[in-house]
């Protein structure tokens, strides 16, 4: 048991150095495809987390809808906006305004940390057991019935608008 | 493992988001930050689920959320995306700075 504990959390922090390092290479790159592909580094990292978190059903979610439509979509919006190929020098704000934005990250970081470690210390998960996907589907179709109703029609209204709003007319 | 370790990597990844948003001017650059976001939104709500779920089974609220969100992000892409589109079609640059027209 311990030995699973100690692999787990050897898991954790090498998926979370590659995601820490992906997420700053996405938003600090000058190449917008690199940084699509960069993108794809964190969002397997998260689907990594789920499964360490034992949440197989999100994890596999996460991989279908991220990892396969999100990011095509990002690519074909890359392809479709792209004037030439290679990097780019306009993708930054300016140098005052990146290191104003800095600055908001790091305090932000410095609130959210002080009161995760207030708030939760050094509470452990205790005996994680895997979350079924029966049991989620239950969860969705009898207490969330009508959200999940909801989310239906607006990822209709969103196609509907995407394709209005795509559309050469 | 401690819940903080999955709440701080999601904090660390909300920052940096937030640090995108803001540093970047090409509009693809700053929806993929806003799916940083989302992601470690989700983080945070699988971590939460994955507490509650030990204490109490039948509770897997965490995760219906994150579903949730994962299918918003889906539908905010792909309205998202469609914007960005147009901008382009409309003035051959996606850059969010020349975007100032509602400015007073």
């Amino acid at each position: 048991m311990l030995a699973l504990l100690v692999a787990q959390n050897i898991a954790f922090y090498i998926i979370a150095a590659l995601m820490v390092f992906g997420a700053l290479r996405v938003v600090t790159c000058k190449n917008l495809m690199h940084a699509a592909l960069w993108l794809v580094l964190v969002l397997a990292g998260v689907a990594a987390q789920y499964i360490l978190l034992a949440a197989e059903f999100v994890a596999i979610t996460q991989v279908l809808v991220y990892l396969g439509a999100i990011i095509v979509l990002f690519l074909f919006g890359i392809m479709l906006t792209r004037t030439k190929t290679g990097t780019d020098d306009n993708l930054n704000n300016s140098a005052g305004a990146r290191r104003m934005a800095a600055l908001i990250g790091v305090l932000l970081a410095g609130v959210m940390g002080y009161s995760l470690w207030d708030g939760f210390g050094k509470r452990e998960f205790g005996e994680l057991t895997v979350q079924r996907t029966a049991e989620v589907s239950d969860s969705i179709f009898s207490t969330y019935l009508l959200p999940f109703e909801v989310i239906s029609i607006l990822l209709l209204a969103a196609l509907i608008g995407a394709i209005v709003l795509a559309r050469r007319d | 493992m401690l819940v903080n370790q999955f709440l701080f990597l999601g904090a660390i990844l909300f920052c940096i988001g937030v640090y995108g948003v803001l540093a970047r001017r090409n509009a693809v650059l700053v929806l993929m930050s806003i799916e940083l976001i989302l992601n470690s939104v989700n983080i945070n709500l699988v971590a939460f689920g994955a507490m509650w779920h030990v204490t109490d089974p039948s509770n897997l609220s965490g995760q219906v959320f994150a579903l949730f969100v994962i299918a918003i992000a889906a539908a905010e892409v792909g309205v998202g995306l469609a914007i960005v589109l147009l901008i382009h079609r409309n003035r051959q640059s996606i850059d969010i700075n020349d975007v100032d027209l509602m400015k007073g």
